[in-house]
C-alpha cells in the first residue's frame, strides 16, 4: 500500500515538474536521404537578418549590426544613407523587402530599431527608400513604434506585401508581455497593415476604436519573425517565437486576437507557468505550435519545381537547433517536419529566389543556395 | 487509505512548490549571496546584473547558466569565464567570434554585442562570476570595463 502512495506522489510530482504542456503533434525527423548540396553564394556574414534579390541579380543584405550590403558578382559594397540604428539586444538593422512594383518605382522597405522620439531606449521603425548607386535616397519614415524601451527583446520586424498591395509588418512585445500585446491603444505585440506610402488603409479594423493605434491589423502576438503571403490564397501567415515552448504559425486575420500571453503552449524560461490556458473563446488558435521551441526565424513557401518533393512546403529557419525546417502541409495542417542543413549554423532567413532555388542566410556563414541532385 | 493518499498529495504539492522555486534564478543568486561574505557594492551589482542577464542572456545561456551543449557555451562552472576575464568583458562589449574551448568542448559561433553600457557589462559580469556556484575573482568595475577597447 505504501508503494502505491509513493507512486501516486512520484507521478504527481513528475506531472507538475513537466510544466511543459502538450508536445508538438508532429516531430521533426532527420531526412532519410539528403539529395541536395549547398553552395555559399555570399560568404562571410555575421547576422544576415534579411535579404532581397534585385532585378539585375544583385542581393541586398541587412546585417543586424547596422550594415546594408549590396552584393553582385562576388563584390560586397556598403550602402550609405541608413538612418541611425539603435543597437541593443535583439534589435538592430532587421528586415528588407521590395515593393511589388520595385522595377518601376524603386521603393525598398527596411525595418530597424530606432531611438528616435521620447524616452530612453528604442523601438521598431519602418522606412522606405530608393537605392541610387551606393546610397539610399528619398528616405521616408513610415512608422515608429512607441514608447522607447531599453529592454533587449522582441522587435519583430518582418515585412511582407499581400496581393492587394497592402504592406504588413510585425513588432514584438518588446519584453513587456503583460502590458503591450493585448492593448490595441499601445504598440508592440502586433501585426500592422499600412499602404505602401505609410498611410492607414480606410478599412483597417480599429479605426473607430477610441485611442487605438490604427495601423494595427491583429494583436496578441509575442515576437513574429517570419512572414509570407500565401501564394494561393493571398493570406498573410506569420510565425512567432514562444517562450520555452509555444512557438506558433498563425494565419493572420483582420482584427483578431492571437492570445499572447493569455493563451500559450509555452512556459517561462525558468520552468514556471504563466497561464494554464491554451484555448480561450475569442482568441485564435495557431495553425501549428512547436514544443519544444525551435526559435523560428524567416519563412518561405516553395512554389518552384526545382526540388523533387518540396513544392507547396513551408521552409522555416531554426535559430536554436541550427537547421532549416521543411514542413509539409495537407489542408492547412502540418503533417510532416524534416530537418535540412542540419548543424551548419543558426538559420536567420530563407527565401525562394527568382530562379526558383532556395536561399538561406546562416549566422557566421553567409547566404547558401540549396542545389538539388538531379532527379 | 484514500485520505492518506490525499495527505501525501498535498505534501507532494508543497514539496513541488519549494522545489520549483529553488530553480528560480532569483533564488539561486540569493543563495549565492548568503553563502559568501561580499561587499555591499558587489551585492548590489550582482542584483542589477541578474536583471541584465534575464533580459539579454537568458534565452541562449538559460536560467541555470548551462547553455546548450555545442551551441551556446555554459557560464556555470565555466573554465573559460573563470580564466578569461578580459576576453569575456571584451566579448560582451564588442561581440565574441571564433573558436573558444569551454569545459573541453569547442564552440565556434558568433555572440553579437548586445549594446550594453559599461555599468551593465560590469553588473552582468559580476552576476555570472558569482552565480550557480561560481566564485570567480574580485568585483568587475565600470572603470575596468571602460578601459577595454
Amino acid at each position: 500500500m505504501k508503494n502505491s502512495n509513493l507512486l501516486i506522489i512520484i507521478s504527481f510530482i513528475s506531472i507538475v515538474a513537466c510544466a511543459q504542456k502538450h508536445k508538438s503533434i508532429v516531430i521533426a525527423e532527420d531526412p532519410t536521404t539528403i539529395d541536395y548540396t549547398t553552395e555559399v553564394v555570399v560568404p562571410k556574414l555575421d547576422i544576415p537578418w534579411g535579404f532581397v534579390f534585385l532585378p539585375d541579380g544583385a542581393l541586398l543584405i541587412t546585417e543586424k549590426a547596422g550594415k546594408l550590403i549590396h552584393f553582385k558578382d562576388g563584390v560586397k559594397t556598403n550602402i550609405d544613407g541608413l538612418p541611425e540604428v539603435y543597437l541593443r539586444g535583439q534589435g538592430g538593422l532587421m528586415d528588407i523587402e521590395l515593393h511589388p512594383n520595385y522595377s518601376e518605382n524603386g521603393w525598398l522597405y527596411i525595418t530597424y530599431s530606432s531611438s528616435d522620439g521620447e524616452g530612453e531606449g528604442g523601438n521598431t521603425a519602418l522606412i522606405r527608400a530608393q537605392l541610387i548607386d551606393t546610397k539610399l535616397t528619398s528616405v521616408e519614415r513610415l512608422y515608429k513604434a512607441e514608447p522607447n524601451s531599453k529592454r533587449g527583446q522582441h522587435f519583430g520586424s518582418r515585412i511582407e506585401f499581400d496581393n492587394d498591395g497592402y504592406l504588413y509588418f510585425s513588432i514584438g512585445d518588446r519584453g513587456n508581455r503583460d502590458v503591450n500585446p493585448q492593448d490595441i491603444t499601445r504598440d508592440c505585440g502586433k501585426i500592422y497593415r499600412i499602404n505602401d506610402d505609410g498611410s492607414i488603409p480606410n478599412n483597417n479594423p480599429f479605426l473607430e476604436f477610441p485611442g487605438a493605434k490604427t495601423a494595427i491589423y491583429s494583436y496578441g502576438h509575442r515576437n513574429p519573425q517570419g512572414m509570407i503571403c500565401h501564394p494561393d490564397t493571398g493570406e498573410i501567415w506569420v510565425h512567432e517565437h514562444g517562450p520555452r515552448g509555444g512557438d506558433e504559425i498563425n494565419r493572420i486575420k483582420k482584427g483578431k486576437n492571437f492570445g499572447w500571453p493569455l493563451i500559450s503552449y509555452g512556459i517561462n524560461y525558468s520552468g514556471t507557468s504563466f497561464t494554464d490556458d491554451t484555448y480561450l473563446p475569442g482568441m485564435e488558435q495557431p495553425l501549428f505550435y512547436w514544443v519544444p521551441s525551435i526559435a523560428p526565424s524567416g519563412m518561405a513557401y516553395v512554389t518552384s519545381d526545382v526540388y523533387k518533393d518540396w513544392k507547396n512546403n513551408l521552409l522555416i529557419g531554426s535559430l536554436k537547433f541550427e537547421y532549416l525546417e521543411r514542413l509539409v502541409l495537407d489542408n492547412n495542417k502540418v503533417v510532416k517536419r524534416e530537418k535540412l542543413l542540419e548543424g551548419m549554423g543558426r538559420v536567420r532567413n530563407v527565401r525562394q529566389g527568382p530562379d526558383g532555388y532556395i536561399y538561406a542566410s546562416l549566422e557566421s556563414i553567409g547566404i547558401l543556395k540549396i542545389v538539388p541532385n538531379k532527379y | 487509505m484514500k485520505l492518506l493518499s490525499f495527505v501525501f498529495l498535498i505534501i507532494g504539492i508543497f514539496l513541488m512548490m519549494f522545489f520549483n522555486s529553488s530553480y528560480d534564478t532569483q533564488y539561486t543568486s540569493y543563495k549565492t549571496l548568503k553563502s559568501q561574505s561580499q561587499s555591499k557594492e558587489l551585492k548590489e551589482s550582482i542584483k542589477r546584473g541578474n536583471t541584465v542577464y534575464s533580459d539579454f542572456c537568458v534565452s541562449c545561456h538559460l536560467p541555470n547558466g548551462n547553455g546548450v551543449n555545442k551551441i551556446y557555451p555554459p557560464l556555470a562552472n565555466s573554465d573559460y569565464l573563470e580564466a578569461n576575464r578580459y576576453a569575456s568583458i571584451k566579448g560582451l562589449k564588442f561581440g565574441l567570434k571564433g573558436k573558444i574551448k569551454v569545459n573541453g568542448v569547442e564552440y565556434n559561433k558568433y555572440m553579437p554585442p548586445m549594446g550594453l553600457s559599461a555599468e551593465e557589462i560590469a553588473d552582468v559580469m559580476n552576476y555570472m562570476n558569482h552565480s550557480w556556484g561560481n566564485t570567480f575573482g574580485k568585483i568587475v568595475t565600470v572603470v575596468e570595463v571602460s578601459a577595454i577597447k
